[in-house]
């Protein structure tokens, strides 16, 4: 195994533990949006794609990663890669469970599902479980979120949306 | 090509900055949250356009010298965008124009020949058919609700639909761009728009007017009084401190 390799996966491990600014429970990797490590010449490459066209934590994201791998001993730049662009179908098995944990509901659907224009998405409460759940806002506090409540418990909760 | 690049980055950057100007004012704090995400996709898309926009022209100008140092004149986005918000029922059904357009667009445009341009395309397609839900449910809710609220969607619209036309309007960089397979023809895109419309129109109990006269210009840099303001506004702090840096 080479000395290439071998720094790819140690690179690998600092990047995909860094933490999302805005929802501190999933990582990079746990929402994937960490999509590369690559060794160039002396230097480590992290391929980043951000979830949104404006979402306003990606400086923060790319700083963070470019931290975690200087501090794990790398020269590292982080380059950001628009295309193919993120989806919710990339979040991680693990990632979606960690966002059930955290009471934000994950996306409830494959991201390529034809919807009709005003159709309700089923969505179920991270809390209790329940469907009985309904939309209160397409738009939530960060953007990838929209704002539920749940009419069985009744708890508002955040919701992953589908994208 | 970098005009072409340039007219759809300056649509996104004014709506964005229109929609940002609700922040802390919309009429209740879920739309106060939904506002400022949707310009955030709109400044989003704009950004990356910009980029690369200033790359393809090579004359050294980045993002911020595109969006803060050309005047009005130098502007070419269409004139809706630059409408003044209004009330509520102006702003989302702007809103619905614009998106009920971009969607579509941006959807064809997935095949471009340019990377950027399918980067771009591939997150606000999705962004925009968000943007189509939450202003098609508030046009319906207001055109088909309270008297006052179909009193003022109703003037919405009569205020509004002469600026539609000038979206399937292809300026001559945009007709080269198409023509190269950069980006998708406008006036293919009439049909898609006119259903969304009339579909939104329909559950809102609105007409459409069909006697408006169209207003243009915005492609050759002919824009309302309304433009002025918006960027003496938005560009003043980067006037102020050139160069400056966080």
């Amino acid at each position: 195994m080479s000395v290439a390799v071998l720094d790819e996966a140690r690179a690998w491990a600092a990047a995909a533990a860094v933490p999302d600014p805005e929802i501190p429970v999933v990582t990079v990797e746990d929402l994937g949006i960490l999509r590369r490590i690559r060794v160039e010449s002396s230097t480590v490459v992290a391929e980043l794609t951000p979830t949104y066209s404006g979402c306003p934590a990606v400086l923060a994201i790319e700083m963070a990663v470019e931290a975690a791998l200087r501090g794990a001993g790398f020269e590292a730049r982080v380059k950001r890669v628009m295309s193919p662009p993120w989806t919710t179908d990339w979040i991680t098995p693990a990632g979606r469970e960690k966002l059930r944990a955290y009471g934000i509901a994950p996306p409830a659907e494959a991201s390529g599902s034809v919807r009709a224009l005003f159709g309700e998405t089923r969505v179920a409460c991270p809390r209790c479980g329940s469907a009985a759940t309904q939309k209160i806002s397409e738009f939530g506090a960060t953007a990838c979120k929209a704002q539920y409540r749940c009419t069985a418990c009744l708890e508002p909760f955040d919701y992953f949306k589908c994208i | 090509m970098h005009e072409a690049l340039l007219e759809l980055a300056d649509d996104h950057l004014i709506l964005g900055h229109r929609l940002s100007e609700w922040c802390g004012h919309a009429p209740m704090l879920e739309e106060d949250l939904a506002l400022p995400n949707m310009a955030l996709d709109c400044i989003g898309s704009a950004r990356t356009l910009y980029a690369r926009a200033g790359e393809l022209e090579g004359a050294g100008r980045d993002e911020d010298a595109l969006a803060y140092r050309r005047g009005e004149r130098a502007f070419r986005n269409c004139l809706l965008v630059e409408r003044e918000n209004g009330d509520f029922a102006q702003t989302m059904l702007r809103q619905l124009m614009f998106a009920a357009f971009m969607e579509p667009y941006w959807h064809a445009a997935l095949g471009s020949t340019d990377e950027a341009v399918r980067g771009v395309a591939g997150k606000a397609t999705k962004e925009m058919g968000y943007h189509i839900r939450h202003a098609g449910e508030w046009v319906i809710r207001l055109g088909d609700g309270a008297p006052e609220s179909t009193l003022r969607m109703g003037r919405a619209v009569e205020e509004l639909a002469p600026y539609a036309d000038e979206l399937f309007a292809s300026s001559a960089a945009a007709r080269a761009a198409e023509e190269a397979g950069v980006l998708p023809e406008r006036e293919a895109l009439r049909p898609a728009w006119e259903a969304v419309m009339s579909d939104v129109m329909g559950q809102a109990g609105l007409a459409w007017p069909d006697d408006v006269w169209p207003q243009t210009g915005g492609r050759e840099g002919r824009h309302t009084e309304a433009l002025g303001h918006l960027l003496a506004e938005m560009q003043s702090v980067h006037r102020a401190h050139p160069g400056a840096a966080w």
